[in-house]
């Protein structure tokens, strides 16, 4: 399959910069789609009345997740940039518990990926959010 | 007006203006940064979406106030966020009884060139 090494990008990756101030971890992943794991953490709460985090964390998790299964999918690092995402929020995060999001690449053109995703807190089948964005390929000839 | 812990992890200052929603200011750090020397997406839209609720939750105060919900966001990024300070407006575009639609667009140097925009769409629960 692959020349991108997931496991050893993510171990100094998501270790920096945004990635890294909200404690966003590598989960399973496969061919095509990536989960990451985003710790629940009073310093990303939105309300703080409620204790749910903000969205934009969220939307954070959902734009690494998906850009990790691109470079899944197309078996190596290339640079690319987010063009848009969408995000649903179906629900309100459930406080003090963890947000997995899981992020598929459906298909690379020869300038743009496209992406879906979804957002749970412990049951896959209850998501929070659900997701669709595409990426421009900066490698790509012009 | 007190911003939630998530707009003090992006280090987000209040920027008042006369007679309209503040703005939002994100300067550049290490915790919002994304690939080397650019401002990370996510944190962009966390900016932007943060933007909206300010200037919503101020068009909102002008009624009595109220709660919202965020029902769905679609962020377009046009250009990478450097190594400066960057701003966000949030424009409501309708205020009606239970739904907002609210735009908000985020630059550094030029307003009128924007690195990011994003249109939100809000549930409001109203106070009275």
């Amino acid at each position: 399959m692959t020349g991108f090494d997931i496991d050893r990008f993510c171990a100094f990756a998501l270790k920096l910069g945004h990635g890294g101030a909200l404690g966003i971890a590598l989960g399973s992943h496969g061919p095509e789609w990536v989960e990451l794991t985003l710790p629940y953490d009073s310093r990303l709460v939105g309300d703080p009345a409620s204790g749910v985090l903000a969205s934009g964390p969220i939307v954070a998790l959902m734009d690494m997740a998906a850009s990790l299964a691109v470079w899944q999918r197309r078996g190596a690092f290339h640079p690319q940039a987010t063009l848009d995402l969408r995000v649903d929020y179906l629900r309100p995060a459930t406080p003090h518990r963890a947000v997995i999001g899981r992020g598929e690449c459906v298909r690379v053109t020869r300038n743009i990926a496209f992406v879906r995703g979804t957002a749970h807190d412990g049951d896959p089948a209850d998501p929070v959010a659900t997701v669709a964005g595409t990426f421009m390929l900066l490698d790509a000839a012009a | 007006m007190t911003l939630p812990p998530y707009a003090q992890l992006l280090g987000l200052t209040i920027e008042p203006r006369d007679g309209e929603a503040p703005l939002l200011v994100m300067p550049f750090a290490d915790s919002v940064l994304g690939r080397p020397g650019f401002l990370h997406g996510g944190a962009i839209a966390g900016l932007l979406e943060m933007a909206a609720i300010v200037a919503l939750d101020y068009a909102l105060a002008d009624e009595g106030g109220g709660r919202i919900k965020p029902v769905n966001v679609t962020v377009d990024f046009m250009r990478g966020g450097r190594d400066k300070p960057t701003l966000a407006e949030g424009i409501v575009t309708r205020l009606g009884t239970r739904v907002a639609n609210v735009e908000a667009v985020a630059w550094q140097d030029d307003r009128t060139k924007p690195i990011a925009s994003a249109r939100m769409n809000y549930l409001i629960v109203r106070d009275s």
